[in-house]
Order: C-alpha cells, then sequence, then structure tokens
C-alpha cells in the first residue's frame, strides 16, 4: 500500500508538472501572441466618415454644402414592443406603410442592439416632434448625418456634378478601394467636379477604436481620431452669372462660357437644358431618369465642355490670322465674290447667294462672306490652318476637372487618310476654311479662342479658384507670337461685325461707348442640304425638323480697347448665329460686365422698350442672392 | 475486538476530535474555493450576483456537512458504504426515467430545492464502497480473477450508466477512480495493463461506430473529439471553446491583466465563463502566478491528502482517503487539461470553483469523510 502510494503520489505530480509546464508554455512563453489575439479578439475599428470638402463659386456662394439630414433610428432591444412604438412614431411623422414593413423585416433580421434607420430626411419640425416625444417612444433615437445638398440646383448641375452611392463599378475602378467606400450610406463623386475632384473632396477617413463583446455589440470607445476633412474647393464661377446664363438659354438646347481673357477663369459654364442634382444623391426614380436620358436636348450633357460643333464663320479669324502670318493676305487686299466660288466642277456657295463683291479682311469678318475665306483657305492651306487652329486653343484639350472634355477636331492629311483611308482633297481645306466640313470645336475652345484673339496671349481655362482658401497661383500666359497687326487686324474685323451698321450682329451690339463689343456670327451646317430637297422647295431652315437645323453660334469679347470677358454661345439648331446666339451671348456678357442690372443705355436703342417692358414684368431682375458683384470688379 | 477497542481508547472524543482534524486541507479548501468566489464576482462583471453569493453560501453549507460528516466515525460510514452505493445506483436508474435533460444530455433529477446530479454522488459511493471491499477482503485474494468480479460490476454498473445519460467526462472520472481504489489495493499491474490494453481498443470501437447503426456516442461528442484534434476546422462552433479558452490563457502572460480587467471574460468571448472555464478568467486576470498558485493549491491537497492516507492503518480509512484524494486529483487535472487544450472538452467542472450546487455540496461530503478517516484513524 505504501509503495503503491507513493508510485501514484508520484504519477499525480508528474502529471501536475505536465499541467504546469503547459500553463507556463501558454502564458510565458507564448503570451504575446494570444495575448495579440485577445485584442484582436475585442478591438474592433470603425471608421468615420470625413466631411465632404465644401464647393464655392469666386464669391463663397456654396454651390455644394453638406446638409444636415434628421434621421430616426430604432433599437429593438430598447424598444421592447416594436410595433406599437413605430405606431406611436407614425402619429408623429409620415411613415408609410411600405417603409413600416420594411423597417419591421430589417429589424428582425439585424441583433438586437443594433440601430436601424426608420426613416431619413425629415425636417427640423418633425425630428423635434420625436425628441419631444422621447419618453413614449422607447428604442428610438433621433439622429444627424450629413448629405449633400446643391443650393443652385440646376443652376451648378453640369459643373459641380452630383454624389451618389458607392457602386460595385466605384469599387472596381479603383485599384485599392478607400476603405472609407465601405461605410453605409457613404457617398461619393459621380460627375461633374464630384468626380473629378473627388481624392480632394473626400478627406481621409477618422477612426473610432471600439471595443465590441463576443456577439460584436459595442462596450465603450476605446479611442477616437477623427478624419481629415475634404478641401473646400473655390471655383472661379459666379453663381450669378453662371444662374442668368441658363436663364437666358431656356427653352433652347445651348451652352455659354464666360471667360477672363487675362486670367483664364471661367466665370460661367452653362449648358441648357439643365436638371436638378439634388435628385441624384438620394436616388433618382428611373421614370425621371429615362425622361432625362430620352430628352432630345441632353440635358444630362455638358455641351459647354463636352459638345463638339462645327464652328462656322466664327473660326474665319483662324484662316485670316493663318493667311496675314504666313503673308499671304494684306488688310486691304480684296478678294471677289460672286456668291459662289468655283473649284473645278465643284462650286461652293455663299451664304449670301448674290453675292458681296469685292471683300477686303474688314469686310470679309463683318458681313461674314464665305468667298473670301475660300479663297484664302485654299491659298493657306490646311496645314496652316490646323496650326493656327491648335495654337488659339481649337482643337486642344483644355485640362479642366471635369469629365468628358471634347478635345474638338481640327482635320489634318494625316487625320483623315488614317481615318477615311482617303487622301486630302482642296475641297475639304475650302469647307474648313468657313468651320465647316471635318471642323469641330466644342464651346469652351471657341471661348478660349476668342480669348486668345483678344489678348494675343496663350490664356489657359480655368475653374479652381483656391483649395481650402488658399488662392491657386495663377501662371502669366506666354505670348502667343503672332504679330500684333495680324491680330489687330482681325480685331478690328471683329468690332465692325458687332458696331457696323452693315455688321452681322449689329443689332446685338452694346452701345455704351465705353465698353464696345467685339465678336463674330457663325451659323454651322450640320448637314448639307441636298439638290433634291431644294428642288422640293427646302431652302430655309424653319423647313427642316429641329435636329437637322443649322447651329447658331456666337463669339464675343469686351471691352474692346481693354479686353476683360470673351463669351461664347453655340445654340443647337439654333438657326442664325447673328438672330439666336449673339443676343443671349451679348445679354451674359453684359451681365458679366454691369452686374445684375446692366443701364439701359447699354442696350441698343431698338431693344430698350423691350428690356423696360421685360424689367417691368419682373420687378427684381435677380433676388440679391449673391452678396458681392464681379460685374465692375 | 480488542484492536478496535484499544483504537477507540486511544481516539479523540467531542471537542477534542476538532483539534485533531486535517486543517492543512480545510484551510487549502477554504483558499481554494474563496479563489472561487473571487472569480465568480468576477465574471459577473464585479457583482455577487448571481454566481458569487450562492456559490458562498453553498461551500458554508458544504463545510457544515464536512464537519458533520468528520465528527462521526469512521466505522459508522464504513457500513454506510453499501447503501450509499446501492442508493445512488438507484438514483442513476431512475435520472434514466425522471431526469431533467439539460445540455443535450440527462443529469439531473429535480428536488425542487437542489438539481440533484446522482452521478456526483456515485463518485464518492463507489470509492467508499471499493474501500469497504478490499478492506473486508483477505489481501492474499486480491488479485485472484474471481475476485475481481465484483469490484469490476461495481464500477462498470455506474459508468455504463452515466455513459448513457451521456456524460463521457463523469464516466472516465468513475472508472479512473475506481482503478486507483484498485490499484492502491494491490491489484496486480497486469490487469491494468490489460485494462489499458482492452481501454484502447474499446475507444478504437467507439470511434469506428460513428455513421453506423450501433453509434455508440452522441454526434456532438464526435465533433467534439474532431474539433480537439484541429480545433481550427470549426473555429467558430465546437472549436470556438477551445480557442478562446487558450487565448484567455496565453493573454494573461506572467502577471495577468488585472482583477475584472479580462476582456476575454468580461466580453463573453469565454463560454461557460463561470462553470467549465473558470480557470480560465483566473489565468487570464491574475496570469501565470495566479494559475501557478491554484495549481499549487490543488496539487498541496492531493499530497496533503495522500500522506494521510499512506499514514492511516485502517485500510478502509487509507483507500478512501486515497481514493478521496485521487478523485480531487482526477478532477481538477481534467478541467485544467481541458481548458489548455490537451485533452478534448469533456464537462468537468474545476472542483470548488466552478459554479455549480451538487457538485460543492458531493466535495465537501467526500472530504468530510476524508477527515473522519483522519481523525479516526487508529494511533
Amino acid at each position: 500500500m505504501t509503495r503503491r502510494g507513493l508510485l501514484l503520489l508520484g504519477a499525480q505530480l508528474s502529471l501536475i508538472a505536465g499541467l504546469g509546464y503547459r500553463v507556463r508554455q501558454l502564458q510565458v512563453e507564448e503570451a504575446d501572441r494570444y495575448r495579440m489575439l485577445a485584442e484582436e479578439n475585442r478591438m474592433n475599428i470603425r471608421l468615420l466618415a470625413p466631411g465632404r470638402g465644401l464647393i464655392f463659386d469666386r464669391n463663397g456662394v456654396p454651390l455644394a454644402e453638406n446638409r444636415q439630414n434628421y434621421r430616426v433610428v430604432m433599437i429593438r432591444e430598447q424598444a421592447g414592443d416594436v410595433e406599437a412604438v413605430l405606431d406611436r412614431l407614425a402619429r408623429l411623422i409620415p411613415l408609410p406603410e411600405d417603409r413600416r414593413e420594411r423597417v419591421l423585416r430589417e429589424i428582425r433580421q439585424r441583433s438586437a442592439f443594433v440601430p436601424v434607420t426608420v426613416t431619413e430626411h425629415l425636417s427640423w419640425e418633425e425630428i423635434s416632434r420625436v425628441a419631444s416625444n422621447a419618453p413614449a417612444l422607447p428604442g428610438v433615437l433621433p439622429e444627424v448625418g450629413l448629405t449633400r445638398h446643391y443650393p443652385k440646383g440646376t443652376a451648378s448641375a453640369h459643373l459641380v456634378g452630383y454624389v451618389g452611392p458607392v457602386s460595385e463599378r466605384d469599387l472596381a475602378a479603383q485599384e485599392s478601394p478607400d476603405p472609407l467606400l465601405q461605410i453605409p450610406d457613404f457617398q461619393i463623386g459621380k460627375t461633374g467636379i464630384e468626380v473629378r475632384l473627388e481624392g480632394e473632396l473626400r478627406g481621409s477617413a477618422g477612426a473610432s477604436q471600439i471595443e465590441v463583446n463576443a456577439l460584436g455589440r459595442v462596450m465603450r470607445e476605446l479611442d477616437r481620431r477623427e478624419g481629415v476633412p475634404g478641401q473646400d474647393l473655390h471655383l472661379t464661377i459666379d453663381g450669378g452669372i453662371q444662374e442668368y446664363a441658363l436663364r437666358r438659354m431656356d427653352g433652347q438646347s445651348a451652352a455659354s462660357v464666360v471667360m477672363d481673357v487675362n486670367s483664364g477663369e471661367i466665370l460661367a459654364s452653362a449648358s441648357a437644358p439643365s436638371f436638378d442634382p439634388n435628385a441624384f444623391v438620394f436616388g433618382i426614380s428611373f421614370d425621371n431618369w429615362n425622361t432625362l436620358l430620352n430628352d432630345p436636348y441632353r440635358p444630362l450633357s455638358n455641351k459647354a465642355v463636352s459638345g463638339a460643333y462645327p464652328p462656322g464663320s466664327t473660326f474665319k479669324m483662324v484662316v485670316a490670322l493663318a493667311a496675314i502670318e504666313a503673308g499671304l493676305v494684306t488688310p486691304d487686299e480684296t478678294v471677289y465674290c460672286p456668291g459662289h466660288y468655283q473649284l473645278g466642277d465643284r462650286r461652293f456657295h455663299c451664304w449670301r447667294s448674290g453675292g458681296h463683291g469685292h471683300m477686303n479682311l474688314r469686310d470679309s469678318l463683318k458681313q461674314s462672306c464665305d468667298v473670301y475665306y475660300y479663297d484664302v483657305a485654299r491659298r493657306v492651306g490646311v496645314d496652316a490652318i490646323t496650326q493656327m487652329a491648335n495654337r488659339l486653343g481649337v482643337g486642344v484639350r483644355h485640362d479642366l476637372p471635369l469629365p468628358a472634355i471634347s478635345e474638338g477636331l481640327t482635320p489634318t492629311r494625316e487625320w483623315k487618310q488614317r481615318r477615311y483611308n482617303e487622301a486630302w482633297l482642296v475641297g475639304d481645306t475650302i469647307n474648313v476654311g468657313i468651320g465647316q466640313g471635318f471642323m469641330l470645336a466644342s464651346p469652351l475652345q471657341l471661348a478660349v479662342m476668342t480669348a486668345r484673339l483678344a489678348t494675343g496671349r496663350a490664356v489657359e481655362p480655368r475653374l479652381i479658384r483656391a483649395r481650402n482658401g488658399v488662392p491657386e497661383p495663377i501662371p502669366g500666359a506666354p505670348d502667343l507670337g503672332i504679330p500684333r497687326a495680324a491680330l489687330e487686324q482681325v480685331r478690328v474685323g471683329m468690332h465692325a461685325v458687332v458696331n457696323d451698321r452693315r455688321g452681322t450682329a449689329y443689332r446685338s451690339r452694346i452701345a455704351d461707348p465705353e465698353v464696345e463689343m467685339a465678336g463674330k456670327t457663325g451659323t454651322s451646317q450640320v448637314r448639307i442640304i441636298t439638290p433634291e430637297e431644294r428642288a422640293r422647295g427646302v431652302f430655309r431652315n424653319e423647313d427642316l425638323p429641329w435636329n437637322r437645323r443649322d447651329h447658331a453660334l456666337f463669339v464675343c469679347y469686351a471691352p474692346f480697347d481693354n479686353p476683360r470677358y470673351a463669351v461664347a454661345t453655340v445654340v443647337e439648331h439654333g438657326g442664325g448665329g447673328s438672330a439666336v446666339a449673339a443676343p443671349i451671348a451679348r445679354d451674359i456678357l453684359m451681365r458679366t460686365l454691369y452686374g445684375p442690372v446692366p443701364p439701359l443705355a447699354a442696350y441698343p436703342p431698338d431693344e430698350r422698350q423691350e428690356i423696360e417692358r421685360r424689367r417691368a414684368e419682373e420687378p427684381a431682375p435677380e433676388a440679391p442672392a449673391a452678396p458681392t458683384q464681379t460685374g465692375r470688379a | 475486538m480488542t484492536f478496535l477497542d484499544q483504537s477507540h481508547r486511544q481516539l479523540p472524543t467531542g471537542a477534542a476530535k476538532i483539534l485533531h482534524l486535517n486543517w492543512a486541507i480545510i484551510l487549502l479548501l477554504c483558499a481554494i474555493a474563496s479563489t472561487g468566489f473571487l472569480m465568480l464576482y468576477s465574471v459577473a462583471n464585479g457583482s455577487f450576483d448571481p454566481w458569487a453569493s450562492r456559490q458562498m453560501v453553498r461551500f458554508a453549507a458544504g463545510a457544515v456537512v464536512m464537519l458533520i460528516i468528520a465528527m462521526i466515525h469512521i466505522r459508522f460510514w464504513r457500513a454506510m458504504a453499501p447503501l450509499a452505493y446501492g442508493g445512488s445506483l438507484i438514483l442513476l436508474v431512475l435520472v434514466e426515467f425522471f431526469g431533467e435533460v439539460g445540455m443535450g444530455a440527462q443529469r439531473w433529477i429535480d428536488l425542487g430545492f437542489i438539481q440533484l446530479q446522482p452521478s456526483e454522488l456515485m463518485k464518492i459511493a463507489l470509492v467508499m464502497m471499493l474501500a469497504l471491499y478490499y478492506d473486508w477482503l483477505d489481501p492474499d485474494k486480491v488479485s485472484r480473477p474471481q475476485w475481481l468480479i465484483i469490484p469490476l460490476l461495481l464500477i462498470l454498473a455506474p459508468v455504463a450508466l452515466v455513459l448513457t445519460q451521456p456524460d463521457l467526462g463523469t464516466a472516465i472520472l468513475l472508472a479512473a477512480g475506481g482503478g486507483v481504489v484498485m490499484f492502491l489495493a494491490g491489484v496486480s499491474l497486469w490487469y491494468f495493463g490489460a485494462a489499458i490494453g482492452l481501454g484502447a481498443g474499446l475507444v478504437t470501437l467507439v470511434m469506428q461506430s460513428r455513421g453506423t447503426s450501433w453509434q455508440l456516442l452522441k454526434d456532438y461528442q464526435y465533433r467534439r473529439i474532431e474539433t480537439f484534434l484541429d480545433p481550427s476546422t470549426d473555429p467558430l462552433g465546437a472549436g470556438y471553446h477551445i480557442t478562446q479558452s487558450k487565448i484567455a490563457l496565453g493573454s494573461g502572460g506572467l502577471s495577468g491583466r488585472g482583477f475584472m480587467e479580462g476582456t476575454q471574460a468580461r466580453l463573453n468571448f469565454l463560454p461557460e465563463k463561470h462553470t467549465d472555464f473558470i480557470f480560465t478568467t483566473l489565468a487570464e486576470e491574475f496570469g501565470f502566478v495566479g494559475s501557478a498558485s491554484l495549481l499549487i493549491m490543488f496539487t498541496l491537497v492531493v499530497v496533503f491528502a495522500m500522506t494521510s492516507a499512506l499514514r492511516n492503518r485502517d485500510r478502509f480509512g487509507a483507500l478512501l482517503t486515497a481514493g478521496v484524494g485521487a478523485t480531487f486529483f482526477f478532477y481538477f487535472s481534467v478541467n485544467m487539461a481541458m481548458v489548455m487544450g490537451l485533452i478534448p472538452v469533456v464537462g468537468v467542472p474545476l472542483p470548488l470553483v466552478s459554479y455549480g450546487g451538487s457538485a460543492m455540496l458531493v466535495l465537501m461530503a467526500a472530504f468530510g469523510l476524508l477527515q473522519s478517516a483522519h481523525v479516526h484513524r487508529p494511533r
């Protein structure tokens, strides 16, 4: 018994020693590993969404802001009788039946302690009602989140764009997706500046380190690091001008770009018709989306930078400059216009079938004689013309933080060979001479072209004025290297277009002698009227269906002596540039120069009565929303 | 008779018996139980409710039971052995029919004031019965095969009943406790070798039976064994227990995270934190220092029990004392080995520390018998 007893005790002690060894192994040797695992167990990192950067216009008027979104969430375990609480809640705030069903479904699926959103976008009154009835609503919590709001709505839609929920495609598009994108309800830029400057606007995530129990319930917050909010952006846009430009183009499919010719700042870039970006923030209905998508006026497209139109006669300055620089044209040299231009067996018509007679450079611009430019273009050749076009910013991609910026098209021999596998013909050059044929330019490019004509310098368009309140440096624009005399000859022609009684835009002149405008009309054919149609009697634009009518264009700058602003306007299928586009561009330019209420004296005398009548109808032509005005700045 | 008379004369009487109690063991039991109160207080997030307070009441009741049993002469308990064994066996049969089902097993009889686990009673009754048998048996006959039949039947009957509950852990511990008594009584080592071989064969058989019509274990028991062999196969299910238990142990480190600072227990990562896995909370909060201290206290109880047994010239008293000590040893070592991931999770509580009613009372009663044997040992 004693021997066996000792044997047993020995066996027991050695087994205990084994246990001791194991405890030591776990608690001393492997302690670090297990401590890490324990921390992993209990710690969760919850991302905190940073505030999205705000977007302002040049005067600090908000174009995109973060609004407080009042919502009501519900926690099942605190609510107890969920249905009864929902009934009581429905008496305080609107709670449709389908919404109620969804809440009930969701709240049953989730853990008892997970808050479920009942309803959001409540008014301050509604949320106050919920808050003041808190004792009767156990488990119901009023919460506030942030959502994007666009105060200027339609006016800023194409520029600022909008945000929306993160889609699978958004995630796939990024190489290493920002963890922020995983936050439910997180919104990212979908179009416009919101998407192009997403990186700057988004900011970086904050983190809250929370302790969770085995069921995932949050026990307490251990540490909190706030995120870095996105950068605030000040655009070069003037909200007032932008709104005015859009309103002025109302009812048309059109685009206008207003540019400061010296700094390149875009003061307005309007595309009509527009849409309400706020409708997109919370998901637009399928019907509304379809309506926008199928509208022949294409409200979703930013025509100001994405549109590409044959520049028509607004391109004649380019041809003229190329010719003068090449020494092929002098101001006094004339070309005879009989109403058409003969090239072999092909006949190119002038818009005035009776002809203009003898045309010099100034008159050819003033009256927009086509035959003059057929002849000059043929002499200069397409190479010099496209080169000049590119120098003036046409056919060049301007780098603005906007999606789908059009490069336009300045055709070359190589381009045609590549594109159509055909040799360049003289007829092609002749077409290019009046901005037709293969030529395409966006309103933005036309504005840049006008600004460069007005200054002789390679002004680049700019859209960002300041980041986080720090002004962006404005690089000096290098000289284009075009002889001043050549520019002067073209400018004199553009001055005549507007201010000479026989100029094509005379009716749209600015009557104020201090602020004379120079410009150029353009009417570009969408398609050539066929001989058969001529035979059927289709001569005039108005006889064609809308989508086959001519585009109306007008480019201008002012003041003539000391250019400050350039405006380019394109009215899709609008008809004649002088009749349709010029008045719009002129009015926008006046709004830019004078502010909301231009003096009556600045309008041409025959328009003053009409202007007075309109002002009487609308006593406040523009609500004093913008705190400052830039027109006279 | 002279032997008895002589010993009786030399024995202390009345209050003097108190002084002759094995106080070292009593103090160790109190210390261990107090550790238990502390841990139950901690896992309830710093509250006596619901576990610590009740456990203290039970320990106090258990201590009274222990002292009463200790005061009564060991001869009485020797006489009671067949009754205790028979009664426990009947209760084990009854539990088959009237038992409360809990956690997939049929273990309890609800007596209203207490949920009685007959298998707990049997732990001590079996040791008593075997000690009585070998006290009665002529030492020369111990290793003869025909005299092995009765003790083997005494062991196998309750083991078989407990297995059907099913409670593999208790069954193994019953067999082990009985085996220890037989070993100390002098049964030839050859038989133990044969028993181990038979056991191994039986285990193979049991494992082979899975998925057949004569399947011997419940599916969850097979899964536990599988999970034990490779916990990573089921990290959120059965393997979760052992993974979280090891994390709690290991993260305690050398000196622990501090009282009530154990995140594993407080945040409910530990399953059954107040019962079978209570050791992990101690290990997490008091580290290696704490778990080694508890292990040493347990060890000392075993050492004192064994020395008491070895000094006891009364064969029944010696076998009973060693049997109680061995049972105690098996309980805490199986529990610890289990939470450390050394053996499968079998559902054995940590004696005196785990929250539990009848286990506590039965254990204190067993130590009462041990004390009685100690106090009334021949001098």
